[in-house]
C-alpha cells in the first residue's frame, strides 16, 4: 500500500445564509444525512457511504463561501511531520484543538498563497449511517435525493496558483494530473491529487484571494447525473450548466447552486491517476473543450461566479 | 404562483433605456429578466444580463433600485453592505417586486470580470 501521507479530502466547512433551506438542499436534494447539530449551530452532514464522522459542515453567516477544506492524513506522526514541513517552508501553522468539531481529533490549519485555509487531521470517529463491514449490503439506508456517495473534491479561485502548486507538490506530496496553461507561461488552473483520483482539490487563477467555486459530490453513474438534473428542475434549484462532461478528468457532471449561491457539482466517472503518469496539459485555445467537453466553450459564469 | 404582475424596467449604467420585463409578485426579479432576455426584450445591455448563482451569494446581479417597492431574501453582505442597502442597492436574484420597479445594473465585480475576460481572450 503506497498511500501513507495525505489520504483524502475529509471535510469542508461552508458558509450559508439560510440554514433550514441549506439543510433541505444538502440532505433532501443532494442526498446527505445529518449527523448532528453542534451547540454553536453548525450542522454536520455526511453521505451514507462514508465511514468518517462527517464530510460537510454548514455554518450560518451573512455571506456565502468556504471557511476551510480539511484533508485526512495517515496518522498522528504523519500530522506532526507535515506540521514541521509546512513551517519549514515558511507558512504559519495554527493548532486547532481536538473536539473543535465533534468526532474530529486535533487539526493543523494554514493559509496557502491563494488565500484559502487548508487543514490536516489524522483522527476521526465513525458515525451512522455508514457502510457495513461484515457481509454488508450495498447500502445501510436506502439512497435518496441525488444519491451522493461521498464528498469528493472542491475547486477554489485565487491568485498565486503557481505557488499553490509548488506548496501542494513539495510540502504535502500532491501531484498534478492535469493543468491549463496560459499563453504567457502562467497557469489558468491546476487539478491536484493526493491519491489515485484525477483530482482531490483544484485551483483556478483569479484576482481575488480565497474565493470558492464549487464543492463536489460523487454519484454512481451517468444515469444518476440525469436523475440529478430531473431533481434540479423539479425543485427549482438554480442551474449552472449540465448535464455535460469535462475533458479534464473525464467527469460526467452537472453544476447547480445551493440556496446561498454556493456552487455544487454532482458527477460520475473520472480516470485513475498513478504517480508515474505525466501531467496532462491544455492550452487556452482548447480550454472550452477542457472544461465543457460537449459545449466546447466556457460559459461566462464558470469563470466569474464565485462565493 | 401569485399571478399579480408588475413591470420591471432596466436602465444600463449610462441610464440609457434597455427594456422592460413583466415579473410576478413571488418571482425573483432576476428570473423575470432572464425570461425577458429569452424573449429578446432586453436590448442594448452593455453585456448579457449578469446571471450567476441566482440565490444571493455571488454578487454578480448587483443593482440599484431607482423606483418601486420590493421584499427581500438574505443576500451576501460581501456584495451588499448595510450602507449599500440603505442606498437601495440589492442583488436582483434576491428580491421580489411589490410594485412596478425601475432598476439600474451596478455590478461590483466588473473589474474582476474584465481581468478574467482579458486573460482568457474570450
Amino acid at each position: 500500500m503506497a498511500m501513507t501521507g495525505v489520504l483524502r479530502p475529509g471535510f469542508i466547512q461552508m458558509r450559508v445564509m439560510d440554514m433550514e433551506a441549506s439543510k433541505e438542499h444538502y440532505i433532501n436534494r443532494i442526498g446527505l444525512h445529518q449527523v448532528m447539530e453542534g451547540d454553536d449551530g453548525r450542522v454536520y452532514l455526511k453521505a451514507a457511504d462514508e465511514f468518517d464522522h462527517h464530510s460537510i459542515v454548514l455554518r450560518k453567516a451573512d455571506n456565502a463561501g468556504c471557511d476551510y477544506f480539511a484533508f485526512k492524513v495517515y496518522d498522528e506522526a504523519t500530522l506532526d511531520a507535515y506540521k514541521k514541513r509546512i513551517e519549514d517552508y515558511g507558512i504559519e501553522v495554527d493548532d486547532v484543538r481536538a473536539g473543535e468539531q465533534p468526532g474530529i481529533g486535533r487539526r493543523i490549519s494554514f493559509v496557502v498563497p491563494s488565500g484559502h485555509r487548508i487543514e490536516l487531521y489524522a483522527t476521526c470517529e465513525h458515525s451512522d449511517p455508514k457502510p457495513g463491514i461484515n457481509n454488508s449490503h450495498i447500502w445501510s439506508v436506502e439512497p435518496h435525493g441525488m444519491r451522493a456517495r461521498r464528498f469528493d473534491h472542491a475547486l477554489f479561485y485565487g491568485p498565486n496558483i503557481d505557488k499553490v502548486q509548488e506548496f501542494f507538490e513539495t510540502v504535502l506530496d500532491f501531484r498534478t494530473p492535469e493543468q491549463v496553461d496560459l499563453p504567457d507561461g502562467g497557469l489558468l488552473g491546476i487539478w491536484m491529487t493526493c491519491g489515485m483520483k484525477a483530482h482531490d482539490i483544484a485551483f483556478v487563477n483569479h484576482p481575488e484571494p480565497g474565493k470558492f467555486h464549487h464543492v463536489s459530490f460523487e454519484l454512481e453513474n451517468w444515469n444518476d447525473v440525469g436523475r440529478a438534473a430531473d431533481i434540479i428542475t423539479n425543485y427549482d434549484i438554480s442551474i449552472d450548466i449540465g448535464p455535460t462532461r469535462h475533458g479534464i478528468t473525464y467527469g460526467q457532471t452537472i453544476y447547480f447552486f445551493d440556496p446561498s449561491g454556493n456552487r455544487c457539482e454532482v458527477f460520475a466517472g473520472g480516470y485513475t491517476y498513478y504517480p508515474d503518469l505525466p501531467t496532462r496539459k491544455w492550452d487556452m485555445d482548447n480550454v472550452g473543450k477542457a472544461i465543457f467537453y460537449y459545449e466546447r466553450q466556457l460559459n461566462e459564469a464558470f469563470l466569474s461566479v464565485v462565493t | 404562483m401569485n399571478e399579480q404582475r408588475f413591470n420591471i424596467d432596466v436602465e444600463n449604467i449610462n441610464a440609457e433605456f434597455c427594456g422592460s420585463s413583466t415579473g410576478y409578485a413571488d418571482e425573483r426579479v432576476l428570473i423575470s429578466l432572464e425570461r425577458a432576455q429569452g424573449f429578446g426584450k432586453l436590448k442594448n445591455l452593455p453585456k448579457r444580463l449578469p446571471v450567476g448563482c441566482r440565490r444571493g451569494g455571488c454578487g454578480i446581479c448587483r443593482a440599484r433600485i431607482l423606483e418601486g417597492n420590493y421584499k427581500r431574501d438574505p443576500m451576501s453582505r460581501e456584495y451588499v453592505t448595510l450602507e449599500d442597502e440603505k442606498e437601495g442597492l440589492v442583488l436582483l436574484c434576491a428580491i421580489y417586486p411589490l410594485s412596478d420597479l425601475k432598476v439600474r445594473l451596478e455590478p461590483k465585480c466588473v473589474k474582476n470580470l474584465e481581468v478574467n475576460s482579458q486573460s482568457l481572450e474570450i
